[in-house]
């Protein structure tokens, strides 16, 4: 038997590769015409008969191992449901959970999903300061949190957070003001039926950053559920019973798309690894655990591909069958790296937190093109357009103009989270407008050329200027700051500040490690920044906005553009 | 170099990724990652800080040899040893 014909008869017999979601029959079960993502992702299972299967498959960061079936999955998810009723919640309620990728973060998700309440991840990296306005603005009734991240982060201003009802805390003791989870989970019924939401009814709220402003929360609905089993199987090859590890975490929206919910409802095997990136926990865990498919972002793979080649010669990858990527463009030698070294090359797609599942991608049985982003999913159209006054217009092959898509597909965002302004500025003529700059070619394959915006892309995570500013002028050395995203060849971009600073202070290293220091124990280190820059002045406009664009051009050596509006220079 | 200097060497590479790490509580078997919250990229910066500090190469597969004090100390000064200080 040929590879070829290895892989056809492991992928079972081809579907209609091009039939949109609408048409693809069994996704979902949608009893009575609710849809629940809880249901769809765990207890559909149970009730077809497959319990038994293995759901989770979770390593713990110091070399545990645990299998969850997708019965226990929903006991215990069940249970957490109860919990929460208990506690006298009920839908409309927001639980947000802050911790790492342990198995408690995947039966809180769909514990609260099943409860017909709203779940919120936030990554557990984060600082103090991101965790706080997340939750005020979405209203946080509920925090599932551990004790070592309670007291760290949230304890101080706990009270300040007005909607803020309840703190679970993971395990058998909590903090006062708190309740331990493990007690009321252990005499919680260990059954719960669904709450029978609507496919509109409010799910998930995924936080993303604003060029200015706070942070914005996507609205996600139940029905999203159907695109992620559409999505998972078409751009993923996610099948019953595939062993998949996506290494996202829940915190951002690939690790809850992706990393929870396409898995599951596809009935896939999920694996979770609680640790960090470590390149040869890694390669073992391929290996070990016979890993089918693999999503992981453009930073890991050159991490990967740092380490060389022969770093990864004595492991055997041939159970790998689909290899992709998200985050950023993933550039044309990890492509061409990756099929020497796994077999396989990335399949590099896109999409973003505002429409919660990919959309364009390098499909399985595609041809990759690689640093294209591949082409749309059947049922998406996208296109590539040019803002004009109040309209805009379609440009053709081959023009760089704003990546935009007709909505209409169920993941998409309902809205940003108390921010209906934002939220139709991100339409025109029809258009969802993605903030990304991309080109599509005459074969119809789309390539990503930058932001339109200020946002920086570090790491695969969006990160707002605003936010990062924020914190740097709340230290009391700071009088202004201005902060854009660096090219990194590794992280694609790294976060550099440019500060002035009040009367009093003077620049030094000291000085420079005390404001990362300060920014970092704020922000968390996915965000704050690894560089910062002493100034007498930044460059302005006459309103007084900082222009960060011309910082970037002069940082990368490009031409500053106009500079028509600019009232004060740098110095 | 003697192991205070190794030690003081790794936590002025440390504290300079990382300026919210306060050098006085550090303990010598803190995770980098796990207790400190370093992440993929401050390591990598941590690596780079070191080889600039002690002309010292750290291949990735012997990223987990520096994942605490206990663990960096002895090792950097056996690569240092090793020559390719």
């Amino acid at each position: 038997m040929s590879q070829r014909e290895k892989l056809e008869a492991r992928s079972g017999p081809a579907q209609d590769a091009n039939a949109p979601w609408s048409e693809v029959p069994g996704l979902i079960d949608a009893p009575g015409g609710s849809v629940n993502i809880a249901y769809e992702a765990v207890d559909r299972h149970v009730r077809h008969g497959h319990g038994a299967d293995t759901a989770l498959l979770w390593f713990g960061a110091e070399g545990a191992r645990r299998a969850l079936s997708f019965a226990e999955l929903a006991e215990q998810t069940a249970r957490f449901a109860n919990v929460l009723r208990a506690h006298g919640l009920d839908r409309g309620d927001s639980v947000y959970a802050l911790m790492g990728r342990v198995p408690e973060l995947y039966v809180t998700a769909l514990g609260t999903l099943k409860a017909g309440l709203v779940f919120t991840p936030l990554f557990s990296a984060f600082g103090p300061e991101p965790i706080r306005t997340r939750m005020e603005i979405g209203g946080a009734t509920v925090l599932v949190t551990t004790e070592a991240l309670y007291r760290r982060k949230i304890a101080p201003w706990r009270d300040q957070v007005a909607s803020l009802r309840l703190v679970l805390i993971l395990g058998d003791d909590a903090p006062e003001g708190c309740v331990a989870l493990g007690p009321g989970l252990a005499a919680a019924v260990s059954t719960f039926e669904p709450v029978p939401t609507r496919p509109e009814d409010p799910a998930l709220i995924h936080f993303t950053s604003g060029t200015t402003g706070r942070p914005k929360g996507a609205v996600h609905v139940h029905g999203a559920v159907l695109y992620h089993a559409f999505s998972g199987r078409v751009a993923l090859d996610l099948k019953p019973g595939t062993i998949y590890w996506c290494t996202a975490d829940p915190g951002w929206v690939t690790g809850t798309s992706y990393g929870i919910i396409a898995p599951l409802v596809n009935r896939a095997m999920m694996i979770v690894d609680e640790a960090e990136f470590d390149l040869q926990r890694w390669y073992e865990t391929v290996q070990r655990e016979r890993v089918e498919v693999w999503y992981t972002a453009p930073t890991a793979i050159r991490m990967m591909m740092r380490s060389g080649q022969k770093a990864a010669a004595p492991y055997d990858f041939s159970s790998l069958r689909f290899l992709a990527s998200v985050g950023e463009p993933l550039n044309p030698e990890a492509v061409i790296w990756s099929e020497a070294v796994f077999g396989q090359p990335f399949h590099d797609n896109w999409w973003q937190t505002e429409t919660g599942g990919i959309m364009i991608a390098n499909r399985p049985g595609m041809r990759v093109r690689p640093g294209s982003m591949g082409t749309p999913l059947p049922g998406i159209a996208a296109g590539i357009v040019e803002r004009d006054g109040d309209g805009l217009h379609e440009l053709g092959d081959g023009e760089v103009g704003e990546l935009a898509l007709r909505p209409g597909w169920p993941s998409m965002m309902r809205t940003y989270l108390g921010e209906q302004t934002r939220y139709d500025k991100c339409f025109a003529d029809g258009w969802y407008l993605s903030g990304d700059l991309a080109m599509r070619d005459a074969d119809g394959y789309f390539w990503f050329v930058g932001r339109a915006d200020d946002l920086i892309k570090s790491s695969g995570h969006l990160i707002g200027p605003f936010e990062v500013e924020s914190a740097l002028i709340e230290h009391p050395a700071v009088a202004e700051a201005g902060v854009i995203g660096i090219p990194d060849e590794t992280a694609g971009e790294v976060v550099k500040a440019y500060v002035t600073l009040n009367p009093g202070y003077s620049a030094s290293e000291d000085l420079e490690r005390a404001l990362r220091g300060h920014a970092r124990s704020r922000l968390g280190p996915a965000v704050a920044p690894r560089e910062v820059i002493f100034r007498t002045t930044l460059p302005k406009t006459r309103s007084g906005k900082i222009m960060r664009r011309l910082l970037k051009a002069r940082e990368l050596g490009l031409p500053e553009g106009d500079i028509s509006t600019l009232e004060t220079d740098e110095s | 170099m003697t192991e205070t200097d190794m030690r003081r060497a790794f936590i002025d590479a440390l504290v300079g990724v990382a300026p919210d790490i306060d050098p006085g509580s550090l303990g010598e078997d803190e995770h980098i990652q796990r207790d400190l919250g370093l992440d993929s990229m401050d390591v990598l910066n941590l690596v780079a800080s070191l080889h600039d500090r002690l002309g010292i190469d750290i291949p990735e597969a012997d990223y987990p040899q520096i994942a605490t004090l206990a663990l960096a100390v002895p090792y950097l000064q056996a690569a240092g040893a090793s020559g390719q200080g």
